[in-house]
């Protein structure tokens, strides 16, 4: 028990963990790739399509009025979960990939230029190296790695190193999804604004578990993932700084990013629509806004500190395994991911044989092959747990590790 | 026998530990590499045929126990034979792979008498076409075999692109 919240009956709030699959009980430990929605996010959801339903931004009309106002109310909901200085600085795209392409396209190929340098780090999630190397190779950039250490953790001094006037952007993971590892980002941004270079911070892994103020971060771009939030999928958000937002190039070009339009000349509207051409995934946003209001509810810290438990009480049975071993920081140093390998297994194997005890984890490179490269690993089998996973759910991890290791014996 | 022994049977499990035709082969005639991007499997095989016959054959790469064992079992039902009975062959495992394993009706296929035995031995795999999400494990090795034989250098369980685009 956390705070005497009733766990228990917490987790009826997710019908689909306790839904049997083709008659078989499933254990969901695979939350870093996709969490669940609460009931009242999809309630919201289904009433919304059933008595709600209308575009937005443009009708007179109250159906469509009331969307809007709907739709706005999650921006205002995100606003205070980043504690954003506006709302105007949090852009619905849809998906922290988008995000992430939005800052590539938008402020990338406007102000960075032959020559200049992009840092990433060693630890990201392909999402943030890829679209850096598409623009190093449009502007003529190059693409500099913070390496890191055997623990899971970065090299801060060698990143203060790569550092210079050439530095144009710093783009980074918050909380590595392959390991669970949580960035001093903080350090990291400063480091980057020292030499006048603007930072990226990928956050999907961070928004469900911990408390995020980008003001106090003094990040200058944010992306976030919602499915990884407890939200629907097709939605992410980005936050950036209004200065930058406004001098940025848009993106994508369509309906709602414009003031008026003339086959002469086009006036963009303003931020955050100049961002948000088209009609954007309605459902999804009022869907995510109900996930922020139960997210309010339950209290983030409350979640934080019940992950903390289950990753603990895992962590303790795993580390008894013998020829089980984590990959990454210690417990006090990442959210509830436990990256591993068994000796003598491939995590495909792994995966397999938990699957056939209803072990839902994910098994593989996670998106994040520099990070398999650096363990010399080709993959690793990869429990995550959130606040609504019970410790018997862990124990049947266990058992079923234990048959893989009898099979392989 | 749990539906996991079934899978993981003894045969695949000695041939993933101990895999026979292991490393590199130099000088061949015939290597492709066959990857599956989707989980990472990455496998080269190598081949030396003279007058139409496999004189010898090795693999190296990683992956499962799966694809390792059928990569293993594979060279060494190849090892010696005619290229057209291992194409054969090659076709046969395919078909066990990815028609529906409860068909009854017996093989489409009109095997030799040879190659009746070898797939006999590796049934061991029929277990794997159960399941969708590692059928092509089984089959990887396969495809990078069949692409040798034709001259390709590259195969992939994810299309047939073999110029690879880089950024």
């Amino acid at each position: 028990m956390t705070n005497n919240i009733n766990w228990t009956e917490i987790r009826k709030d997710f019908p689909v963990l306790d839904n049997k699959v083709d008659g078989k009980q499933i254990y969901y430990l695979d939350n870093g790739a996709s969490s669940q929605m609460p009931i009242q996010a999809i309630d919201r959801i289904s009433n919304y399509l059933k008595y709600e339903h209308s575009n937005i931004h443009r009708g007179v009309h109250t159906l469509s009025q009331n969307a809007t106002d709907s739709f706005e109310a999650t921006r205002t909901l995100v606003k205070q979960h980043l504690n954003a200085a506006t709302t105007d600085e949090c852009i619905f795209t849809r998906g922290a990939t988008e995000g992430i392409n939005l800052v590539a396209f938008g402020y990338g190929d406007k102000f960075i230029k032959e020559g200049d340098e992009i840092i990433v780090s060693g630890m990201e999630h392909h999402s943030n190296i890829v679209p850096w190397q598409l623009l190093c190779k449009r502007v003529g950039a190059s693409l500099k790695v913070v390496p890191m250490l055997d623990d899971g953790t970065l090299d801060f001094e060698a990143y203060q190193k790569l550092l210079n006037k050439k530095t144009k952007l710093v783009a980074i993971i918050h909380v590595s999804n392959a390991l669970g590892t949580i960035n001093p980002i903080k350090k990291f941004i400063d480091a980057a604004h020292s030499v006048n270079a603007v930072t990226v911070v990928d956050g999907c892994q961070a928004m469900a578990h911990m408390k995020i103020d980008v003001q106090d971060l003094d990040v200058d771009f944010y992306a976030i993932s919602a499915h990884k939030t407890y939200g629907p999928t097709g939605l992410g958000v980005l936050y950036g700084k209004a200065e930058l937002l406004n001098k940025m190039n848009p993106f994508l070009g369509g309906g709602d990013m414009i003031k008026s339009v003339t086959f002469e000349e086009t006036l963009l509207a303003d931020i955050p629509h100049k961002f948000e051409a088209g009609t954007p995934p309605i459902l999804n946003v009022i869907g995510f806004g109900e996930t922020l209001r139960y997210i309010n509810k339950l209290g983030l810290e409350n979640m934080a500190a019940r992950e903390k438990e289950l990753l603990i009480y895992a962590t303790d049975r795993i580390e008894k395994m013998e020829g089980v071993n984590i990959i990454g920081p210690d417990v006090s140093q990442k959210t509830a991911i436990i990256s591993m390998t068994v000796d003598g297994v491939h995590p495909h194997d792994i995966g397999t044989i938990l699957d056939s005890r209803g072990v839902a984890i994910r098994t593989g490179h996670h998106c994040a092959q520099p990070i398999m490269n650096r363990f010399e690993i080709p993959a690793t089998a990869r429990a995550s747990m959130a606040f609504y996973n019970m410790e018997f759910e862990i124990d049947m991890l266990v058992e079923a590790l234990q048959e893989v290791q009898e099979i392989f014996s | 026998m749990s539906d996991m022994r079934v899978l993981y049977q003894e045969v695949i499990l000695e041939h993933n530990k101990k895999p026979r035709n292991f490393g590199k082969l130099e000088p061949c005639t015939h290597h492709a590499h066959g990857h599956n991007p989707l989980c990472g499997d990455t496998y080269t095989i190598y081949a030396v045929v003279n007058e139409d016959t496999i004189q010898s054959i090795m693999f190296e790469g990683d992956g499962c126990a799966i694809s390792k064992a059928s990569a293993s079992m594979m060279t060494s039902r190849a090892k010696g034979k005619k290229v057209k009975d291992v194409e054969e062959l090659i076709e046969a495992f395919r078909e066990m792979m990815t028609v529906e394993a409860d068909r009854t009706d017996g093989p489409a296929l009109e095997l030799s008498p040879e190659n009746e035995k070898n797939m006999r031995h590796l049934q061991v795999f029929e277990g794997v076409a159960k399941l969708p999400s590692r059928i092509k494990c089984a089959i990887l090795p396969w495809h990078a075999l069949s692409s040798a034989l034709k001259g390709e250098s590259e195969s992939s369980t994810e299309g047939d692109n073999d110029e690879w685009e880089t950024i």
